[in-house]
C-alpha cells in the first residue's frame, strides 16, 4: 500500500491499557449522518466497504467470508471486493445493484457515523431522497475517468433540494487516471460551474481511490499534490445539523400529552430548533395562547435547559389548551400559521399525483387533509429545465400549490426542515406517495376569510320545510343513473320538495367544459360538482347528482364536504354486461373499438361503493320501482 | 454531560453526543407509536438490547409508566437467570408482563436438542405470530439493530407486516426525516425498531452510563459447560442431554448474546465488570452473532426468516 503508515487507524491502545479512560473519552463522541451518492459504477459500495475496513469495523469472520465471496462472485478478479460488504438483500447481490437505502455504521475516536447508502439509478430517486432527508453531509462520487455525468447533476440537485449544506465531491478511481492532478482540477472546474447553477454555496473536492484506500483514512503518497484533508478527517470535523438549529428561536411540535394523574400535565416532543429553559415565555400555535415554561421534566430530574435535537417533556405555568399537532414556540418569535402553501414535491408512488384528490399530509406531529393543484412546473432533474405538466409520476419533482383543511403552524423548509418538510399519504392504500418541502405560504390564504351570513343554511331549509341533502348517484355509464335521478326529482317535486338535478353530461357542457376524461380531470370534475352541490345544500335544496364518479376517494371527498347525514350515496348497481348491452349512447361500442379512450369499465376502473346508503339493482327492478325506493329513503331521514 | 452520569441530563456543551442523539431519536419513535397505535406492546426478550429499550421507554413516558405491556415470547428453554430478571424488570417498571408459549410446541415437546431449526420456527416465529394475533396488538416494539445483519440494514424503523405477519422487503414505505407514516389497513401490523441506529458498542456504553441492570450471564463466572459442534454450551438445567460418561466442565465463561441456552455459545472470558466486557468486545475479532447457531443455517438466512415473520 502506498499510503504513509503513521496515520493508519488502529485499535486504540487505551482500550487495553485503561478501559475506563477510553469509555470516558468515547462518551463525548458526536454523531454525523451522511449520504453517499453517485452513478451506478462510481464505486459507492466499494467506498463504504473501504471506510468500514479502514476503521476496523470488519471482524475476522466477516473478512473470511468476504474473501470467500470475493473469489466466487466478486468483480475484482479474486482481490477483496469491498462492495460485497454492503450489498445486502439477496436480490441485490444477484443483480449486482443497490435497490434500497441501506444504513451502515462505523466510528472513529471522535465520531460515530451513520451512512445512508443509496442507489444510483434514476428509478430510485425516491430512495435517494429518503436517505438524504436525515443526512448532515453528502458525499457525491465521481468516476475520474467519466467526469461529471447526468447522474452526478441529478444527485447534486437532490442534495441541494433537501438542504444538505455540507457537500464532499469525492473524485474516485484516481488510480485509473494515473493520479493525475490535471484531471482532478478539470473535473473540479466542470463541477464548480454546475454547482453555481443550482445555488450550491460550497463543496470540498477530494481525490480518492476507494479500491486502493487513497485519501480515505490515510493521506495518499501517490497524490502529494493534494494538500487537503482525507475523507475521514473531513467527516470527523464537519458540523452537525442539530448544532446549527440551536441558533434559531425555540420550536417544538407536541407529540403526546402526558397525563398520568390529575396533578400532572406534560407536553412531550423533540425540540426542532432553539433552546428552552424554565421561565421562558412560550406560545402555543395555532391557537396563539401564551404562558411560561414551568419545568423540563426528565427521568433523571428536572433540567436547567434543553437544546435542539433533545426529546423532552415540558410543563406550563398556566393551564392552556395544547395537544398533539400543536407547536410550542418562543412567545415573541412565533412561526407562521397558514392553510395554503407553495411547495416542491418529490413523487414517490407508482400511481401518479391527482390534482384535486384529497391526500393526508403529515407535517411535524400533525396530520391534515390536503389537496394539490396541477404542477406550476415539473423539473427535469437532469437538465434543470422547467417543464409544463398536468401531474407528477413516480420520481418526478415539481412545484405545486397545496391547500390543507385547517391552518397549521409551519416554517419554510430552508429555515427549519422540522416544520417545513412533509409527506403525503394516500387515504386508500396508506402508502407514502410524496415528500414535500414548503417554500412559503400563499398570501391569499391569509386574506380570504369566511363571510358570516345572517340567513344561514338552516334558515333556508326550514323555510322550504325540508332537510337539505345531496343524493349522489354513482354507477357505470348506461347503468340508469340519469333516468332514475330524473324520476326521483319528479316524485319529490310532486311532493312539494325543492330540488335540483346536476347531471354529468349537462355540467360538462358548461361549468366543466375545460375538463377531459383523464384520471386527473375526472377528479377535478367531481371536486367542482361537489362544491356546487354544497352551495346548493346551503340554500336548503335537495340536490340530486348523476355522475359516473368512478373513484371512492372523490366520493368520499364530497361526503366530507357535507354535514353529517346530508350525503346519501346511491349505488346504481348494473353489471357491466347489462350496461354494455343497453349502450344507450353507443359509447361502449366506440370504447371497445378503441375510438374512445379512458372509458369507465373498459380501460378506466370503476370502484364500487363499499357502504352506500342506498343500493338499487336495475336488473330486477324497473326504473320506476328503483326511484320509489330512493324517494322513501330520502323522506325517511 | 461532564457533570452528570446520565446521557440526557445536564447538557453543558452545544453539540449532543452520539448517545444523546440516539436516545432522543428512540424516545421520539416510542412516543409516535403511543400517539398513533391502538394497542401497542413491547417485545421483551430479556437480553441487553431489550434492557436498553425498556429503559428508554421509562424515560420517554416519565413520570407515567410506559403505557403498554411487555410481551415475552417464551420457548421454555431460556437461561434460568433470564426468567429471574424478566419478572423483576417488569415489576420495577410498573408494567404488565405477558408471557406467551406456543401451546402446540409445548404439547409436541419441541426442543432444541431433537428438533433443530423447527425449535426456533415453532416457539419463536410461530409463537410470536400467535401472541400478536391473540392479543390483537397492532404495533410491536422490537430491539433489533441495523448493524446486526445485512438484511436488517435495509429495514425501516416502522416495518409493516401483512395480515399474516410477512415482511416484504421490496415494498417498504419511504421513511423521510422523522415523519413516520403509521397508517395501516385492518389486520396489518407494524414492527417498530427504536434501536435501529444503535450499534453493539452504543448499547453497551449506554448500559454502562445509565447503570441499567442486565442478566448476570453477560459477566464472567465459572459455569458448567460442554462442547457441541464447536460451540461452548452451558448446562443450565437437568434437561441438557449428556453423552454417556460425559460430565460438564467448569469454565470461566460469559455470553455476548442471550437466547435459548442450548443454542447459545459462550466465550471463555475473565470479564467481570461492564468496562471489562466492553474492553473484551472492542478487542475481539469476531462478529457478535457468531455465537448464535441460527444465522449459519444458510446464506441470507436471516432475510428469509424475517419474511416468514421472525422478528
Amino acid at each position: 500500500m502506498s499510503a504513509t503508515q503513521d496515520s493508519v487507524y488502529v485499535t486504540d491502545a487505551l482500550i487495553a491499557e485503561d478501559i475506563d479512560a477510553y469509555l470516558l473519552k468515547h462518551q463525548h463522541k458526536t454523531m454525523l449522518r451522511f449520504i453517499t451518492c453517485g452513478s451506478v459504477d462510481d464505486g459507492k459500495s466499494t467506498l463504504i466497504g473501504r471506510l468500514l475496513y479502514d476503521t476496523k469495523m470488519i471482524f475476522e469472520d466477516q473478512l473470511a467470508s468476504l474473501e470467500k465471496d470475493s473469489k466466487s462472485v466478486g468483480t475484482q478478479g479474486g482481490d477483496i471486493d469491498f462492495a460485497l460488504l454492503v450489498d445486502g438483500l439477496a436480490a441485490e447481490r444477484e443483480q449486482g445493484i443497490t435497490i434500497d437505502v441501506a444504513y451502515r455504521f462505523f466510528a472513529t475516536d471522535k465520531r460515530k457515523f451513520i451512512v445512508a447508502d443509496t442507489p444510483g439509478h434514476e428509478q430510485y430517486t425516491r430512495n435517494m431522497v429518503t436517505g438524504a432527508s436525515t443526512a448532515d453531509l453528502a458525499v457525491i462520487l465521481i468516476d475520474a475517468r467519466q467526469g461529471v455525468l447526468t447522474q452526478t447533476r441529478r444527485h447534486s440537485y437532490l442534495v441541494q433540494l433537501l438542504g444538505i449544506r455540507n457537500v464532499v465531491l469525492a473524485i474516485n478511481k484516481m488510480d485509473l487516471v494515473g493520479y493525475s492532478q490535471e484531471r482532478f482540477y478539470e473535473i473540479v472546474k466542470d463541477y464548480s460551474h454546475f454547482a453555481q447553477q443550482i445555488g450550491m454555496e460550497s463543496f470540498l473536492p477530494i481525490p480518492i481511490s476507494g479500491l486502493k484506500g487513497e485519501n480515505i483514512a490515510m493521506k495518499s503518497a501517490a497524490m502529494p499534490w493534494y494538500q487537503g484533508p482525507t475523507l475521514l478527517q473531513h467527516l470527523e470535523e464537519a458540523p452537525v445539523n442539530d448544532t446549527r438549529m440551536q441558533d434559531y428561536a425555540f420550536r417544538m411540535a407536541v407529540q403526546w400529552v402526558n397525563r398520568p394523574n390529575l396533578d400532572f400535565r406534560g407536553f412531550a416532543g423533540q425540540i426542532g430548533a432553539g433552546v428552552v429553559r424554565p421561565g421562558d415565555a412560550i406560545r402555543v400555535l395555532p391557537s396563539g395562547k401564551t404562558t411560561t415554561v414551568k419545568s423540563i421534566v426528565s427521568y433523571d430530574g428536572d433540567l436547567d435547559q434543553a437544546i435542539a435535537g433533545q426529546s423532552v417533556t415540558l410543563t406550563f405555568a398556566d393551564e392552556i389548551d395544547c395537544s398533539r399537532g400543536d407547536v410550542i414556540v418562543q412567545a415573541d418569535e412565533p412561526c407562521e400559521v397558514a392553510d395554503q402553501f407553495e411547495a416542491t414535491l418529490v413523487w414517490m408512488d407508482e400511481a401518479a399525483m391527482l390534482p384535486g384528490r384529497p391526500y393526508l399530509l403529515k407535517i411535524g406531529t400533525q396530520t391534515v387533509t390536503a389537496t394539490v393543484t396541477e404542477p406550476k412546473y415539473e423539473v427535469n432533474v437532469n437538465t434543470l429545465e422547467h417543464l409544463a405538466s398536468k401531474t407528477l409520476g413516480l420520481n418526478a419533482i415539481g412545484v405545486v400549490n397545496i391547500s390543507v383543511d385547517r391552518a397549521i403552524p409551519f416554517e419554510s423548509y430552508a429555515v427549519n426542515p422540522d416544520l417545513g418538510g412533509f409527506i403525503l399519504i394516500d387515504r386508500m392504500t396508506n402508502a407514502t406517495v410524496a415528500a414535500g418541502m414548503i417554500h412559503f405560504a400563499l398570501r391569499r390564504s391569509q386574506n380570504i376569510h369566511w363571510q358570516a351570513v345572517d340567513v344561514n343554511r338552516d334558515a333556508h331549509a326550514s323555510l322550504k320545510n325540508q332537510k337539505a341533502a345531496v343524493v349522489w348517484f354513482t354507477g357505470l355509464s348506461g347503468s340508469g343513473k340519469s333516468t332514475i335521478a330524473n324520476l326521483v326529482e319528479k316524485k319529490l317535486h310532486a311532493l312539494g320538495k325543492h330540488t335540483f338535478l346536476l347531471d354529468g353530461d349537462n355540467v360538462r357542457h358548461g361549468l366543466n367544459r375545460d375538463l377531459g376524461f383523464t384520471d386527473a380531470d375526472r377528479v377535478e370534475n367531481i371536486r367542482r360538482v361537489g362544491e356546487v352541490a354544497r352551495l346548493m345544500t346551503d340554500a336548503g335544496l335537495i340536490v340530486l347528482t348523476a355522475f359516473i364518479s368512478p373513484f371512492r376517494s372523490e366520493r368520499r371527498m364530497v361526503r366530507e364536504l357535507m354535514a353529517e347525514g346530508e350525503f346519501l350515496e346511491v349505488f346504481v348497481n348494473t353489471p357491466l354486461e347489462v350496461a354494455e348491452s343497453r349502450d344507450v349512447k353507443g359509447l361502449y361500442k366506440k370504447a371497445r373499438s378503441g375510438q374512445l379512450k379512458n372509458f369507465t369499465g373498459i380501460d378506466s376502473p370503476y370502484e364500487a361503493p363499499e357502504a352506500a346508503e342506498i343500493t338499487v339493482n336495475t336488473v330486477d327492478l324497473t326504473a320506476e320501482e328503483a326511484a320509489e325506493q330512493i324517494v322513501q329513503a330520502i323522506l325517511a331521514r | 454531560m461532564t457533570t452528570s452520569t446520565s446521557a440526557a441530563a445536564g447538557i453543558s456543551q452545544s453539540t449532543l453526543t452520539h448517545l444523546q442523539r440516539l436516545e432522543a431519536e428512540a424516545i421520539h419513535i416510542m412516543r409516535e407509536v403511543v400517539a398513533n397505535a391502538e394497542n401497542p406492546v413491547m417485545l421483551y426478550s430479556v437480553g441487553k438490547d431489550s434492557a436498553c429499550m425498556l429503559h428508554l421507554a421509562k424515560k420517554a413516558f416519565y413520570p407515567a409508566p410506559p403505557p403498554f405491556p411487555l410481551l415475552h415470547v417464551d420457548t421454555t428453554w431460556k437461561f434460568r437467570a433470564m426468567y429471574d430478571l424478566r419478572d423483576k424488570a417488569a415489576r420495577d417498571a410498573g408494567m404488565e408482563l405477558l408471557v406467551y408459549q406456543n401451546p402446540e410446541a409445548k404439547e409436541k415437546g419441541i426442543n432444541p436438542f431433537d428438533h433443530g431449526s423447527l425449535h426456533t420456527d415453532m416457539w419463536k416465529t410461530e409463537g410470536l405470530k400467535q401472541a400478536l394475533t391473540k392479543y390483537n396488538f397492532d404495533v410491536a416494539f422490537g430491539g433489533a439493530r441495523r448493524d446486526e445483519e445485512k438484511s436488517r440494514a435495509k429495514e425501516r424503523v416502522f416495518s409493516f407486516r401483512s395480515a399474516n405477519h410477512r415482511w416484504d422487503p421490496k415494498n417498504q414505505r419511504p421513511e423521510l426525516w422523522k415523519l413516520y407514516n403509521t397508517r395501516k389497513a385492518k389486520g396489518e401490523s407494524i414492527r417498530v425498531f427504536p434501536l435501529s441506529n444503535w450499534t453493539e458498542l452504543d448499547i453497551w456504553q449506554y448500559i454502562h452510563l445509565e447503570g441499567i441492570e442486565i442478566v448476570p450471564l453477560y459477566f464472567s463466572e465459572p459455569r458448567p459447560t460442554v462442547e457441541r459442534n464447536g460451540l461452548l454450551l452451558m448446562v443450565d438445567d437437568e434437561r441438557f442431554p449428556l453423552a454417556p460418561g460425559e460430565t460438564p466442565v467448569m469454565r470461566s465463561i460469559r455470553f455476548r448474546t442471550l437466547g435459548c441456552y442450548p443454542l447459545t455459545g459462550a466465550v471463555e472470558s475473565e470479564a467481570k465488570t461492564l468496562p471489562e466486557v466492553i474492553q473484551e468486545m472492542l478487542l475481539t475479532t469476531t462478529s457478535e452473532r457468531q455465537g448464535r447457531a441460527i444465522d449459519h443455517d444458510q446464506s441470507a438466512s436471516m432475510e428469509k426468516k424475517k419474511q416468514e415473520g421472525y422478528f
